[in-house]
């Protein structure tokens, strides 16, 4: 049996566990450079926002029913992700972090009642970090993903915990069910499924497996059978190893002059390098890319963008930044106003295997960046992210995102820890 | 170089075990360089003492937060002093906990009295608060330890 818990409405949770004030109010978090309204709480959802809702398009809304608004804290966020993934740990050996909010237990094995083990745990949950949770029980990763939505549709009755195979009237449950809300079913596929005459989850269930692998293919053909109850997609318990890193932010406000997109490009890889390092993993390319935003009609538009091939594979900050802001240079057109910049390592390597370059003219040296490197994160990991950077960073802060009404990092700066009073 | 895979398998073995990462340095060798001669507490090498073993007993449940105003002085919690609050712990009569009333954290004595539980203020201007079944507040931690700065910080 697995189990898949799911934290409610996490951001907003995050921001209630050190802000009560918030507590029963219609909360929203906004989305890097305060955009668009990605997190809800019920009492919002409930007032008809929409996930997405760009933030500057209900501004009499949010008087109206004095709505709460916070730009994202992914230093909270992440950190309160770690404690309740800790706290899951305790209960079972075998789990997978899905998503920040999400994660898979394995519970075979375990004989007592599952909906009073699920209670346990979300109780423990709550308890300990103050974060809210849903739990889905199921003998399939697909029926506990399954459960845990009707757990949170109020299916199950009081509580948040569902298990599958306590209900009785499946069938009739699963007529109900759109196809378009069953884990790992696109809408493009739904709209193809609808148009074949399945609707609904039952009678997707009901499908004869192997037609569904003819014409859709086999992952398809594993959700059906994973809806009748057999395990068809194993936990993950080792992530797969990464294809690619991409970091790429959209401006507080546009650029316009090549130094304030070199400050952003050199950070971004700065930031690629450091991510690298972390998996072990280092490249042989590096990709930039500028663009003007596509709503600016008024203005010329101008996108582009330069892969710089390096002569060995590296995962040196310094050579990342050097290559990046030489392709920067070479794409960037004065006269246009840009709106996001980005870094793309395209191909990644295991750190251990380096090709030499025969013909490279590099001294011996920077063949072993790596104790360079491994200095600089250790300091910055212990004195803070921004300790030791590279210089092109202060070249300009204006690239920086729009964050206007971010919460503390409550958990990770000893600064910004919560006030109590003592009264 | 370790593969990818332990490096993420070793990821994963740490959100697994119950405890914050924290900087405990297990020392090999008290003596520096091989050659002379080695030292006779070699044998004899303890891990140094670690703070956080000493204070914390459930990292993941365990938060700080920063006392403000003096009303809790003979409990031990002074002006700016840092509360380390377990949150795992079920909170007991007479226990100092952190409570969210009014939509403010606060700290608070617990008290139960005929089954009753009540927020005990520390200041006698205030008064006392039952925590009633439905009411807006409730007990958010039990405080553990109160860090107070003699000299120094603070």
């Amino acid at each position: 049996m697995i189990a898949l818990v799911d934290c409610n409405n996490f951001y907003v949770s995050c921001e209630r566990v050190f802000n009560p004030r918030l507590e029963g109010k219609p909360v929203g978090i906004l989305s890097n450079n305060d955009g668009c309204i990605i997190a809800r709480s019920e009492e919002i959802k409930k007032l008809g926002v929409a996930m997405g809702t760009p933030y500057f398009k209900i501004p009499d809304l949010i008087k109206r029913h004095n709505i709460q608004i916070l730009s994202s804290n992914y230093a909270l966020y992440g950190s309160m992700s770690r404690r309740v993934m800790q706290v899951l740990g305790r209960f079972t050996p075998t789990m997978e972090v899905y998503s920040i909010d999400e994660c898979f237990l394995d519970l075979s094995g375990f004989s007592q009642n599952l909906s009073a083990f699920g209670n346990m745990i979300a109780k423990t949950v709550n308890q300990g970090t103050g974060i809210p949770v849903s739990i889905g029980i199921g003998p399939t990763k697909t029926l506990a993903k399954l459960a845990n939505k009707l757990a949170k549709k109020g299916i199950a009755g009081k509580g948040q915990v569902l298990d599958w195979t306590t209900l009785k009237n499946v069938n009739a449950i699963l007529e109900q069910f759109p196809v378009n809300d069953v884990w790992g079913i696109s809408s493009g596929w739904g709209t193809r499924l609808t148009k074949l005459g399945i609707a609904n989850t039952l009678a997707l269930k009901q499908a004869d497996p192997k037609w569904v692998k003819q014409h859709f293919g086999v992952v398809l053909e594993r959700i059906v059978r994973e809806i009748n109850g057999t395990p068809c997609i194993p936990l993950e318990l080792i992530a797969p190893p990464r294809k690619q890193i991409l970091t790429s932010r959209s401006f507080g406000e546009r650029l316009t002059e090549l130094d304030d997109l070199r400050a952003a490009v050199s950070v971004f890889s700065a930031r690629s390098a450091e991510k690298l390092r972390r998996l072990n993993l280092c490249t042989q390319s590096i990709c930039v890319f500028i663009h003007t935003s596509p709503f600016d009609l008024t203005k010329p538009g101008y996108n582009n963008a330069v892969t710089i091939t390096f002569d060995k594979p590296s995962d040196d900050s310094g050579k990342l930044i050097q290559c990046a802001l030489t392709g920067l240079e070479r794409i960037y057109k004065p006269g246009y106003r840009y709106q996001r910049a980005g870094v793309l390592l395209p191909e990644l390597l295991p750190a251990g295997v380096r090709q030499l370059s025969l013909f490279s003219d590099e001294p011996e040296e920077n063949l072993k960046p790596g104790r360079r490197m491994a200095t600089i994160d250790g300091i910055n990991r212990r004195y803070g992210r921004h300790t030791i950077r590279y210089a092109s960073d202060k070249l300009s802060q204006k690239w920086q995102m729009r964050q206007n009404q971010k919460s503390q990092a409550y958990t990770t700066d000893w600064a910004a820890l919560p006030i109590v009073k003592v009264v | 170089m370790p593969h990818p895979c332990f490096v993420r398998l070793s990821i994963m073995l740490r959100l697994i075990t119950p405890r914050l990462q924290n900087h405990v340095k297990l020392p090999l060798f008290a003596s520096r360089v091989p050659a002379g001669f080695p030292s006779p507490a070699d044998d004899h090498l303890e891990a140094e003492l670690d703070l956080n073993d000493y204070l914390i007993d459930h990292p993941a449940e365990t938060f700080f937060v920063r006392a403000k105003g003096d009303s809790m002085l003979q409990a031990g919690i002074f002006d700016k002093d840092l509360l380390i609050v377990d949150r795992s712990l079920t909170p007991k009569d007479n226990d100092i906990v952190i409570a969210a009333v009014g939509g403010e954290l606060t700290v608070k004595r617990l008290c139960i009295r005929l089954g009753q539980p009540w927020l005990l203020p520390a200041n006698p201007a205030y008064k006392p608060i039952p925590i009633k079944e439905g009411s807006e507040l409730y007990v958010w931690g039990v405080v553990i330890h109160a860090v107070h700065h003699i000299k120094g910080k603070g």
